[in-house]
């Protein structure tokens, strides 16, 4: 079933990081999970996590440019969900026997691995940034995450001139890419 | 060329700042060199990377902005609650309740005050005006009951008909949930929540030092999550005269930032348990954390002179410490663990307050 123009406009919104648009799909969808997850064992705040992270792989999956769902949004939002909610379960070696409902599951294994090995790099990547100390974490986050000018920052870190602001970042990106790879190299070999 | 330049020049190269000659010359460099060519690979796939793990980043932190703006609205039913039937019904059950107790609270405020107006003798320390925030008699009626509701829904351990009377501020040292504020803000207090943007908890009053006008409360609440470490440090230095500083208080029902500059190194009649501070504060800033430019909390606001706009003064942060010792040499099961070193020290101002804002809450006292 091919998802309705409605849908896949919220979907593009969603691309672009639309806040009106996330907005739509976080009222009209977050109840159910929560559901989901209270009725499974979980607390609200465990629906909340769950659901952002759902969130947050359809967000990777239109980002690559796919809009085609081939289910429901709210199907698609549901089954992620569940998937990871009984990922964690298991992690926590609690036992569930939820029912299946093979109607109203799509197959999201693939997205969800491919969300976790993302997970991961993130997360290597925010350790590594943290390892940093300041001023180089600021400095870093000020002009590559945030993508302040060179002169703003500079004058906001207090350096004389954006040259010396400059450097300065260059020096501190050059130990993050040596703590980032040297991570990212370990956890492939445990793959 | 070093690496240091050798970084800067692929950059350049692969956010496309280089012109057209420097380009083929380095074009040229990345075909001989193979070594160079690696470089680039690394670091066009570490920038995409970066970049990713930035926009990763900036969608979370919206999605968490938009939650709370749904539960807050109503939008989505945020905690967990029995439908709504339970609300309807404690709604109506406390109504008459809580307007009978509203309606004493508001003739025993009124005639007390006029007892103090009356039979108060005119001493030098009526000037002293202490920050409580007395909720006006129609606003409290109001609140309460909008705010009974929203109780129901986001918490069980708040009892619903409770009524809040008088507010300050007070600010995180301990991230097992340990809070200083003064002491006169809760020095008269049945039952004391907290509450900013993270939520609305259940406090107890641990240790209480009228002398100093400070007091360290206890998170007893369940709901209650930890935090990770502290932004901001504990300074046990007084600070210099002029030197920057600004707060964060809850005059309001939202937080509000001001700033200003210490101004004399002791307090109202020349107290040297205090000093006097150059900011605007309010009826509710009691409390406040008074922070340097470095990020460390030199002292607590606790007053103002009421003929004199634009001062206040604030308690001497060291104070924190020796109270927190006293309170081991008390109780060692309640050991506190004051933070000694900034982490913001280098953070612009905006910055830091947006760190800094989570850990200081309204106090509201019963």
């Amino acid at each position: 079933m091919k998802p309705e123009p409605y849908e896949q406009g919220l979907l593009k919104g969603l691309a672009e990081g639309d806040k009106r648009t996330i907005e739509i799909i976080y009222k009209d969808h977050y109840n159910m999970i929560q559901s989901l997850i209270i009725n499974n064992n979980g607390s609200a705040d465990d629906a909340k996590d769950i659901f952002q992270e759902a969130l947050i792989v359809l967000y990777e999956k239109v980002r690559s440019g796919s809009f085609e769902l081939n289910c429901q949004l709210k199907t698609y939002l549901y089954s992620v969900s569940k998937r990871l909610w009984l990922k964690k379960l298991s992690v926590n070696n609690r036992f569930v026997t939820a029912a299946e409902d093979p109607d109203s599951i799509y197959p999201v294994e693939d997205e969800i691995t491919a969300h976790e090995k993302r997970d991961a790099e993130f997360d290597m990547m925010e350790k590594a940034i943290a390892s940093l100390g300041e001023p180089c974490k600021s400095l870093l986050e000020a002009y590559y995450l945030k993508k302040q000018n060179m002169q703003v920052i500079a004058t906001s870190f207090g350096y004389t001139n954006a040259d010396n602001a400059k450097n300065q970042k260059y020096k501190c990106l050059l130990r993050l890419k040596k703590i980032f790879f040297a991570h990212y190299k370990n956890g492939m070999d445990h793959e | 060329m070093s690496e240091l330049n050798m970084l800067e020049t692929v950059e350049r190269y692969i956010r496309g700042e280089m012109n057209p000659d420097e380009r083929v010359q380095f074009e040229q460099l990345r075909k001989t060199n193979a070594e160079v060519d690696q470089l680039v690979v690394e670091h066009t796939f570490f920038l995409q990377q970066l970049n990713r793990f930035g926009e990763w980043k900036k969608f979370r932190h919206l999605l968490q902005f938009i939650h709370t703006d749904l539960a807050e609205k109503g939008s989505i039913q945020s905690n967990r609650l029995s439908g709504k039937a339970r609300v309807i019904y404690l709604f109506n059950r406390y109504k008459r309740v809580s307007s009978i107790a509203a309606a004493i609270a508001v003739v025993t405020t009124l005639s007390i005050s006029a007892l103090v107006w009356t039979l108060a003798p005119a001493s030098p320390h009526s000037q002293f005006e202490e920050l409580n925030k007395k909720y006006s008699q129609l606003e409290y009626k109001t609140r309460k009951q909008a705010s009974e509701i929203d109780q129901i829904k986001r918490s069980k351990t708040i009892p619903v008909d409770m009524p809040f009377t008088t507010g300050g501020t007070g600010f995180i040292i301990d991230p097992k949930g340990y809070l200083v504020t003064n002491a006169h803000v809760v020095s008269e207090a049945r039952t004391i929540a907290i509450q900013n943007n993270l939520g609305e908890y259940l406090v107890e009053v641990v240790h209480i030092d009228k002398v100093r006008d400070l007091a360290i409360l206890r998170v007893t609440d369940d709901n209650f999550k930890r935090y990770g470490a502290l932004p901001y440090s504990i300074s046990k230095k007084a600070g210099q005269l002029a030197d920057p500083i600004f707060t964060l208080g809850y005059p309001r029902n939202e937080v509000v930032y001001s700033q200003g500059y210490l101004s004399a190194r002791t307090g109202y009649d020349g107290d040297t348990l205090s000093c006097q501070i150059e900011i605007s504060a309010n009826r509710g800033n009691s409390g406040s954390p008074i922070i340097n430019r470095r990020g460390e909390v030199i002292g607590i606001l606790n007053g103002r002179q009421t003929n004199a706009e634009g001062f206040a003064f604030a308690v001497q942060g060291k104070y924190i410490y020796q109270l927190s010792d006293s309170l081991r040499n008390a109780d060692p099961s309640l050991s506190i663990r004051l933070n000694g070193r900034s982490n913001i020290s280098s953070l612009e101002r905006s910055e830091q307050v947006k760190r800094i804002q989570d850990y200081v809450y309204m106090v509201k006292v019963n």
